[in-house]
């Protein structure tokens, strides 16, 4: 057993041993989810807080369900209703949330390194739910899991992460994440994209989509965020589904047992065709049921972890 | 560490695990009812080598599972979290008599936190606990009702369980920690 941090900040201080950890524990967690009776009392008195500046959906509900299954107390703190509006720090709303006795503050930012500076004055544990185009470490995690799940190993497997690159948390995560454990990692998307930067976190980088997924085990799509782009990465939408996008066409020259991941939420013909999206080799919905075993792995592992923590800047 | 006590060696744990079985049985008329769950990991063993002896006795196969108490125990968040390991019941437990097996019984809080997790799946008619040792030590209210050999011990010891299966061989030590 290899956990005694308080904090999950990032992937990249992770060993793999640490994040094997994870995954194991997550697979119990997971069959906790197949009972009739889905609660398990580990976190019983706890407090979490969902503390999102940046808004999120599907992450925080996850978390929200995840927290609720161990039994905590969870408070959901968004950033519209909340006196940041009135202009209060982030160290301060941080601190009032600690004067409350909190646990465990699950955090979202648009900064980079917004949990990390939290942790470095918090009592309570600071697990990062994404922060900037920084890391998302859960989904990275429960990615992971997914593939292991379904490929039985994570070594040796070609991973090939397509779309933005440059903006996403999701693919840093993931390129840390699958690099430790022994995979190959292949990104591509346009060259505004995907700067070949990249290259320097141990992955292949290419521009020609059919090549870049021949050989995939993994193809994982990333959404085109149109909130976090300025107008000039590529000419078009449109240009962009049809130099990238995964079609039937496209995925007819794969390996037949390549499988299609995508962290959501789906934009339906741009990214990804409609029919694939619900097709037998997407495994899109599996991430979800597996995101929440994950995240209840980390919940309850930041509760027990009080060891070496990151060193303050 | 000084070398370690015999306590209880192949033959004298065989006969140990023997005789437990044949209390069981003589306690539960109802053989079909009864079910074993063994508790990660020190009990797992042992259930798998008692529903053995078990189903000669009673002709038929015993159900076995096992239970991990990690997520129920009353010691989270004050120490490293505990290493979680699968609880697999593939059978229901309401209605059933359910042999609770443990290696060792010491404080009885692995004994509450598992009377605790088999509660959240089902309602077992009623449950019985089987351990190899009883060291005493007891801060809890729980008292075994099968139980292989009573060895008294200081805190300062510890008790080590070897099975043939995972450890190369059987025997049960006392070791000073």
């Amino acid at each position: 057993m290899t956990w005694n941090r308080k904090h999950l900040l990032d992937i990249e201080s992770l060993t793999a041993e640490e994040i094997t950890t994870v995954l194991d524990t997550a697979k119990v967690f997971k069959a906790v989810g197949e009972r009739a009776i889905k609660k398990v009392p580990a976190l019983r008195g706890k407090t979490v807080v969902n503390l999102f500046i940046e808004p999120s959906t599907r992450t925080r509900i996850s978390f929200e369900l995840a927290a609720l299954r161990l039994t905590a107390d969870v408070i959901n703190f968004t950033a519209e209703a909340s006196s940041l509006k009135k202009g209060e720090t982030l160290k301060d709303t941080a601190r009032t949330l600690e004067a409350l006795n909190v646990d465990i503050i699950i955090m979202r930012h648009s900064a980079t390194g917004a949990p990390h500076f939290l942790s470095r004055f918090l009592n309570a544990s600071v697990i990062n739910a994404g922060d900037g185009a920084h890391e998302h470490p859960t989904q990275a995690l429960l990615d992971t899991f997914t593939i292991r799940e379904r490929k039985g190993r994570i070594e040796g497997l070609n991973v090939t992460i397509l779309g933005d690159i440059l903006y996403s948390r999701v693919a840093r995560s993931n390129i840390q994440a699958l690099t430790k454990l022994g995979a190959r990692v292949t990104l591509c998307g346009p060259s505004t994209l995907v700067p070949r930067v990249f290259e320097q976190m141990g992955c292949r980088v290419s521009y020609e989509v059919d090549e870049a997924i021949a050989d995939a085990d993994i193809i994982n799509l990333l959404r085109i965020q149109h909130e976090r782009q300025r107008k000039t990465m590529f000419p078009s939408i449109n240009e962009y589904t049809s130099l990238f996008g995964l079609n039937k066409e496209r995925l007819a020259r794969t390996k037949p047992d390549a499988i299609i991941m995508h962290p959501g939420p789906i934009n339906r013909g741009v990214e990804i065709d409609s029919e694939i999206a619900d097709c037998g080799r997407s495994v899109i919905l599996e991430q979800v049921t597996n995101g929440l075993a994950v995240r209840m792995a980390v919940l309850f592992l930041v509760n027990g972890g009080k060891g070496p923590q990151e060193i303050a800047a | 560490m000084s070398s370690p006590t015999t306590i209880l060696d192949a033959s004298a744990l065989k006969r140990a695990l023997v005789r437990i079985a044949h209390e069981i049985a003589e306690r539960n008329e109802l053989s079909t009812e009864v079910v074993l769950v063994g508790v990660q990991r020190g009990g797992v063993n042992l259930a798998e080598r008692l529903a053995g002896f078990l189903s000669g006795i009673w002709g038929h196969a015993v159900p076995v599972g096992s239970v991990d108490v990690g997520m129920h125990r009353d010691d989270l968040g004050r120490k490293v979290a505990p290493r979680i390991h699968p609880t697999v019941i593939p059978f229901d437990i309401t209605g059933r008599t359910v042999v609770l097996v443990d290696d060792v019984l010491f404080s009885g809080r692995t004994t509450r936190a598992a009377l605790d997790a088999l509660n959240d799946l089902g309602r077992p008619k009623r449950i019985q606990l089987a351990v190899l040792i009883d060291r005493g030590h007891r801060e809890l209210p729980i008292k075994a009702d099968f139980v292989g050999k009573n060895v008294p011990t200081s805190l300062s010891e510890r008790i080590s369980v070897h099975w043939q299966e995972t450890d190369g061989k059987d025997v049960v030590y006392l070791e000073k920690k």
